[in-house]
């Protein structure tokens, strides 16, 4: 039983070097406010430049909350994460889907960023957890999201 | 449809392990009858599915369902892409400016 990853791509004006700087050690500040999970607004967003390295957002007081690791790190070419968050965004040390960024550099000088999301059905028990949690059933996840991110809005 | 307590028990059930109706309704102060009728709205709802073996129904949860959870990802990195992309051509701006 397997499911499809998901796959997205944009193309950037920056330089391959450069889309994967901005991509893996500035997310903080590209990083949508509000779409994280810990109590309060993300300060930054940590991806620690080696395998095996930690994937984590931090708040103004330091409070530090995993989202995942670093399977490799390849730079300028290939950033492969791996996401733990169940399907509740609790992390789950036992839980790895795998976020593969690509970045190909263009002839015009732009880089393409692709990102694949996959090993989607390892959220299988944890995805039946959440549909046990959310009395609407699945359509639900979507509403806890934009409420959880309409608090954080109204918090600040 | 999870707010009546007997259906998640029987979904808890169904979670542990494929199960037929004899079996989840041992567990339960409900009929069969009622726990069979329980397990019609999930299959409606696309928690769980059946199987025949020989004469029984075995009942387990149905991995589709991982397909809400797929689409909200999908909004989620889209989300972030556009935000990250936005980001990259304001640095690139700067940079060639």
């Amino acid at each position: 039983m397997s499911i499809a990853p998901i796959v997205q791509s944009v193309t950037v004006r920056l330089s391959q070097q450069q889309a994967f700087d901005a991509f893996a050690t500035q997310m903080g500040r590209w990083w949508k406010p509000g779409m994280t999970i810990g109590a309060r607004p993300h300060a930054d967003i940590v991806i620690e430049p080696e395998p095996g390295g930690r994937w984590f957002e931090r708040d103004a007081d330091g409070i530090e909350t995993d989202w995942g690791k670093v399977i490799d790190w390849d730079p300028p070419q290939r950033l492969l994460l791996g996401w733990q968050l169940d399907a509740s965004f609790a992390f789950d040390p036992d839980l790895v889907t795998e976020v593969e960024i690509r970045f190909d550099g263009q002839d015009d000088g732009s880089t393409q960023v692709t990102l694949e999301h996959r090993l989607l059905e390892r959220f299988g028990p944890s995805a039946q957890k959440v549909a046990e949690s959310l009395r609407g059933g699945w359509p639900g996840l979507m509403q806890l999201f934009a409420d959880f991110a309409q608090s954080q809005e109204d918090a600040r | 449809m999870l707010a009546d307590p007997t259906r998640r028990a029987i979904l808890e059930h169904v979670g542990r392990g494929p199960a037929a109706v004899g079996e989840i309704a041992a567990g339960l102060p409900v009929s069969r009858p009622a726990v069979s009728q329980h397990l019609k709205l999930l299959k409606e709802a696309g928690l769980v599915t059946e199987t025949a073996s020989g004469t029984r129904r075995i009942y387990r949860i149905d991995p589709r369902g991982l397909g809400a959870m797929r689409d909200w990802l999908d909004q989620f990195w889209k989300t972030s892409l556009d935000n990250f992309a936005a980001y990259a051509d304001a640095q690139g701006r700067e940079d060639r400016e």
